[in-house]
């Protein structure tokens, strides 16, 4: 036996609700369909001290990067495998996705004096480390 | 393969584990399975477009653009699971007293279970897409082995759904009573989680200041990339070495979404089994 109750307020807040909630992700879906090809590549933002990290044969070249003590700096991690990486430390809260090809920004610091280890997160054993002084 | 394994079972794990609460938190709920499954099919096929997209999403808005999907994502989904809570604080109690005295749980229909399976899709999507990139990798990689990475792959998407399982099951083990006052923390604590690495990655983006880089270091007790670190990663929120801002986020999030429950729900809260206050960041 199967028992279906109607409540004077079902539905009395959920079509707007869930309206709404179509019409964000049409809208979500319409700008990503329509807009991924057409991003270009905007130039950099300036100022801060910029150090450039190359990945090359699943190493971090270079692997140890000094960067100054309590200044907040701009990593340019450039990805010269085939294959996509992810650039990711547990250590300073760094996660992104580094497309074949291409290169992101990522700012960190600003750092006390050590050693902050980061590494890739598709394929783990290829890590390095920020050496801050 | 053990190491193709391990990437994508912890990729799946987090996605799997919030599956597990949904349906644990939908328990009883009529038509909730067509809605979750809706929820990881959106999930699966937005995390290929995206990952066919990572480029474009990578460059765009001057090179923050990953960093403000994923937050935009992120804080959809703390909304999301803010509002199901509010609105279970509302109706729950009816909901339990129903379902406790028919026997059989047979909840009704309204639900928001919209809201939950947006924030299903949101996690399939999120870390579907690093498994299909990470994937995509392998496969395009000349050189031996492809066949056995690609079982790992399978291997970790097993053991990642198993735990997601054992999570649900645990969960059904909870009388119906108390199940929601159970799930409601759950979500809760989910969602100042969440909150907590949007706050990461609009840091990352230099659109907020870190308040400190590193509240605190508990990595030499619970490293994050241990099995358990991971998992009360993905429950709770948990970070070895958090920065300030995620830990305002994180008790932000916790403050807001408690309050309204209280504010907005006319009939009194049920009474949660434990403090919040214990749980890390």
């Amino acid at each position: 036996m199967r028992f279906i109750r109607i409540r004077p307020w079902a539905g009395s807040e959920i079509p707007g609700m869930s309206r709404l909630i179509i019409v964000s992700l049409a809208v979500f879906v319409a700008i990503g369909t329509y807009s991924c090809p057409l991003f270009v590549r905007a130039p950099a933002l300036a100022d801060d001290p910029s150090f450039s990290i190359v990945l090359k044969n699943d190493q971090f070249v270079p692997s140890e990067v000094q960067i100054p003590a309590g200044a907040k700096v701009k990593l340019v991690v450039r990805n010269e495998n085939p294959t996509p990486s992810e650039f990711e430390s547990t250590q300073f809260h760094r996660e992104k996705i580094v497309p074949p090809g291409q290169e992101i920004t990522v700012f960190v610091g600003p750092f006390d004096p050590g050693s902050y280890e980061f590494f890739d997160d598709f394929h783990p054993q290829t890590r390095g480390h920020l050496v801050v002084k | 393969m053990l190491a193709t394994a391990i990437i994508v079972f912890r990729e799946v794990l987090e996605a799997s584990l919030v599956v597990g609460i949904v349906l644990a938190a939908s328990r009883g709920v009529a038509r909730r399975g067509v809605w979750v499954t809706s929820g990881i099919a959106a999930g699966i096929l937005g995390a290929t477009l995206v990952a066919a997209c990572a480029g474009a999403i990578a460059a765009a808005v001057n090179g923050i653009g990953q960093e403000l999907f994923n937050a935009v994502i992120l804080f959809t989904a703390v909304a999301m699971l803010g509002w199901h809570n509010i609105w279970m604080n509302r109706h729950g109690r009816e909901l339990a007293a129903s379902a406790a005295s028919l026997g059989k749980a047979v909840l009704g229909r309204s639900r928001p279970l919209y809201a939950l399976a947006l924030v299903v899709g949101i996690a399939v999507l999120r870390e579907g897409s690093e498994v299909v990139l990470f994937l995509y990798g392998i496969a395009i990689a000349s050189g031996v082995g492809v066949l056995s990475m690609l079982g790992g792959g399978v291997l970790g998407l097993a053991g990642g759904a198993a735990i997601g399982a054992v999570i649900y099951l645990g969960l059904l083990a909870i009388p119906v009573r108390r199940l929601f006052a159970v799930t409601s923390w759950l979500i809760l604590l989910l969602a100042a989680g969440m909150a907590s690495q949007g706050a990461a990655f609009l840091m990352q983006a230099n659109l907020l200041p870190s308040l400190g880089n590193e509240l605190w270091d508990t990595s030499s007790i619970l490293s994050e990339r241990s099995m358990l670190g991971l998992l009360l990663h993905v429950l709770v929120g948990y970070s070895a070495q958090p920065a300030g801002i995620q830990v305002v986020f994180y008790l932000a999030t916790l403050l807001t979404i408690g309050t309204l429950m209280r504010v907005v729900g006319r009939e009194p809260p049920n009474a949660p089994s434990r403090p919040a206050a214990a749980a890390p960041v």
